[in-house]
């Protein structure tokens, strides 16, 4: 566990167990698949020097059914995979979202579709927050863009999946992932309480009425009941909405990027800042939910607006639909298979500009 | 009438496996039929004094429709003895 | 007569409600021997009991202990994320044989490789009956289902599984036994397993496990009593009963019934 205020040099998916452990993190459950594997590794040390839980599970399908049995038992929980290895976890998420269960699910995401590479890619985006699993639900989601970011985004990830009792998926790359910076450590918390009641949480029933944690809504209405019921909840999540404006008051051209692709174009901002472009960015760090009324907001007071992308588009169809009522967005997509640099995005971006090169 | 054997009859749902193990083959099918449109079974008055209170019956019932009680215990004369139950 | 003792008492931890089973169906009979088991070890106030998907999905309507409802096959991952976050919890699942045997066999198998300090209790009716009569992991050669019309043919579909003999062939496991409901006899040595599979994790020995063999009238197209005595005539000579392994006696046997 961590000292407040320690300053250390760690790659981003060690920030993430970091993060994890000194939020109070109970029970891990993982699985290896690249390039996350740096996470049940060092969890798989730590945690049980701790007196906490870890578990190599027989598949990422095992993997995401055990944090469900664990969030049950109200203590914090997590799991972590890679874009594959999520798309296993989906049923279980499905599960935990339609029980309400608060869970936190990391995903270090690489190229698709199919086994696609081991490389840094955003192509999860929709299953991140358009659902994933089955039903109509939602999840929460966190993009870091620093591995800063990484370390404070999971720890915040916990507080969110108790607060709205929901799972919550960290959703990074291989750039935050395999990255190394210095990160400043917070304090650590001890973990949840096992004996503690939470009023729905499993122990074992003693002198109260047992409960029962489950998804199955059969008798007349009681499943739209419960959809209208979460519904409210995921709109409630807007208070929780986060994101990063950098340069936008001035700016013409507004860059919206997300996660490492966020980090990158800021650099590419910089750099055209100094000569003279007036480019501004806005970078969404929750993705579910949407800063939509901020970006209404920015295209309301006359900005254009450039999203760009790790994938062939996907964010950009939000962006669209926050800023339709007064502009629109174009889109630069860069592909997998190698990393983006700031001079990628200048192009793009002065093209969107309007700038003749 | 002693009564050691009473069925709930809204429970049974007619499977028979109870007549199935009655080592004293007791237990029929009644011609009545519950709420649930189940027959159900029934020990008629003419053979209940035959029930040695074994519970097989409610041990193989899937339905816990069947309640059982042991005879009281009686002296030579078949009266029945002066017992006390904890 | 309502003077003398009961025969025959039902557990408290059984909720006293008419069940969703069809008649003769056993798991009403299964789910009492759990019920009676939690009891007699007083284990209802720390049990936590892992519900699965089948006709045993409303598990939960009748144990009155705190349960979660795990996805289809997933009861025993759910059940390992329940005990590793609860150590001090008496955990259990209560598995059908399509969602223990097919669909969550990885999670079966590995649970109890791990010897996961739980409980599984399979109920082995050869049949998915929820789903209206489809083939089963454990349907027997030559059975009709909706999906092997012709009966299940060895050589499309192959041999049904026995899962307490692979289950007894795992490092992990503490007590594996198969049994039976059918008789009088069998209900009492399957309460004994059940017992013993409870036993064995709260021992700290390892996984407990019990296939309890039982009917499905309504999906085999049989009376009830037809069914039931299916089950000595063709169930049993291939799933022999008997305990297939525990760790409390000197030498594992196998074969033989469960001692009285």
């Amino acid at each position: 566990m961590s000292t407040t205020g320690e300053r250390v040099l760690i790659k981003g998916n060690e920030a993430i167990c970091r993060g994890a452990v000194d939020a109070g993190c109970q029970c891990f459950f993982g699985y290896p698949i690249t390039p996350q594997n740096d996470i049940p590794e060092y969890m798989s040390k730590v945690l049980p020097s701790l007196g906490r839980a870890f578990v190599q599970a027989e598949s990422e399908v095992a993997a995401a059914n055990m944090l469900l049995g664990a969030a049950a038992c109200g203590v914090r929980a997590m799991t972590s995979s890679s874009s594959p290895g999520i798309s296993l976890k989906q049923e279980a998420i499905s599960y935990m979202a339609g029980t309400e269960l608060p869970a936190v699910i990391v995903n270090i995401s690489r190229g698709g579709p199919g086994l696609g590479d081991i490389g840094p890619s955003q192509g999860d985006y929709f299953q991140a927050v358009k659902g994933g699993g089955h039903g109509d639900y939602r999840q929460l989601v966190l993009a870091p863009g620093t591995v800063q970011e990484a370390y404070d985004l999971i720890r915040k990830a916990f507080d969110l999946a108790f607060a709205y009792r929901n799972p919550v998926m960290v959703l990074g790359d291989a750039i935050i992932g395999q990255m190394m910076e210095p990160v400043t450590l917070g304090s650590a918390t001890t973990p949840t309480n096992v004996d503690q009641d939470l009023g729905w949480n499993l122990q074992g029933k003693g002198q109260r009425h047992p409960r029962l944690l489950k998804s199955l809504h059969l008798t007349d209405g009681a499943l739209a009941g419960h959809n209208i019921r979460l519904r409210d909840k995921y709109e409630s999540m807007e208070r929780d909405v986060l994101f990063d404006n950098f340069l936008v008051d001035d700016a013409e051209l507004i860059v919206v990027a997300f996660g490492s692709i966020g980090r990158i174009a800021k650099s590419t901002i910089r750099a055209l800042r100094a000569s003279g472009k007036k480019v501004g960015l806005h970078r969404p760090i929750s993705l579910f939910p949407f800063p939509s009324q901020e970006l209404d907001r920015l295209a309301a007071s006359g900005k254009r607006f450039l999203t760009i992308e790790h994938n062939l588009g996907q964010m950009v169809e939000d962006v669209r639909l926050a800023i339709r009522k007064h502009a629109d967005s174009d889109f630069y997509g860069h592909l997998p298979g190698n990393l983006p640099t700031p001079e990628d995005f200048e192009q793009p971006i002065l093209a969107a500009l309007g700038v003749r090169t | 009438m002693e009564r050691p054997i009473a069925f709930r009859e809204d429970r049974c749902k007619g499977c028979a496996l109870c007549m199935t193990v009655c080592p004293k083959e007791i237990i029929t099918m009644s011609s009545r039929f519950n709420t649930s449109g189940y027959k159900v079974v029934e020990v008629r008055d003419e053979v209940m004094e035959t029930c040695t209170s074994c519970a097989a019956c409610a041990l193989i019932c899937p339905d816990y429709a069947i309640s059982v009680w042991r005879k009281p215990a009686r002296d030579k004369k078949g009266e029945v003895a002066d017992v006390h139950y904890g | 007569m309502k003077n003398g003792k009961e025969a025959f008492t039902l557990p408290g931890v059984l909720a006293d409600i008419p069940t969703h089973y069809c008649p003769g169906c056993q798991h009403g009979v299964a789910q009492r021997l759990v019920a009676e088991c939690l009891d007699e070890l007083a284990l209802s106030e720390k049990a936590i009991c892992i519900g699965s998907i089948g006709c045993s999905v409303f598990i939960y309507n009748y144990l009155l202990v705190d349960s979660v409802e795990a996805p289809h096959g997933r009861a025993p991952a759910v059940a390992t994320g329940v005990k590793r976050a609860r150590p001090e919890a008496a955990v259990f699942t209560y598995q059908g044989d399509g969602d223990l045997a097919s669909i969550g066999m990885a999670e079966t198998m590995h649970c109890a490789n791990r010897g996961e300090r739980v409980t599984i209790i399979f109920v082995n009716n050869t049949v998915y009956g929820m789903t209206g009569g489809q083939m089963a992991p454990t349907t027997m050669v030559g059975q009709r289902t909706t999906t092997c019309p012709g009966g299940r043919c060895a050589d499309n579909e192959g041999q049904p599984i026995k899962m307490t003999e692979i289950i007894a062939s795992l490092g992990g496991s503490a007590y594996a036994a198969r049994v039976a409901v059918d008789s009088v006899k069998h209900v009492r040595a399957a309460k004994k397993a059940v017992r013993k599979a409870f036993e064995a994790p709260l021992n700290n020995l390892g996984l407990g496990f019990v296939e309890i063999l039982a009917t499905c009238p309504t999906n085999w197209k049989m009376t009830p009593v037809q069914a039931n005595e299916r089950i000595a005539a063709e169930l049993i000579p291939y799933f022999p009963l008997g305990t297939f392994k525990d760790v409390t006696e000197l030498e594992t046997i196998e074969g033989p019934e469960v001692a009285e």
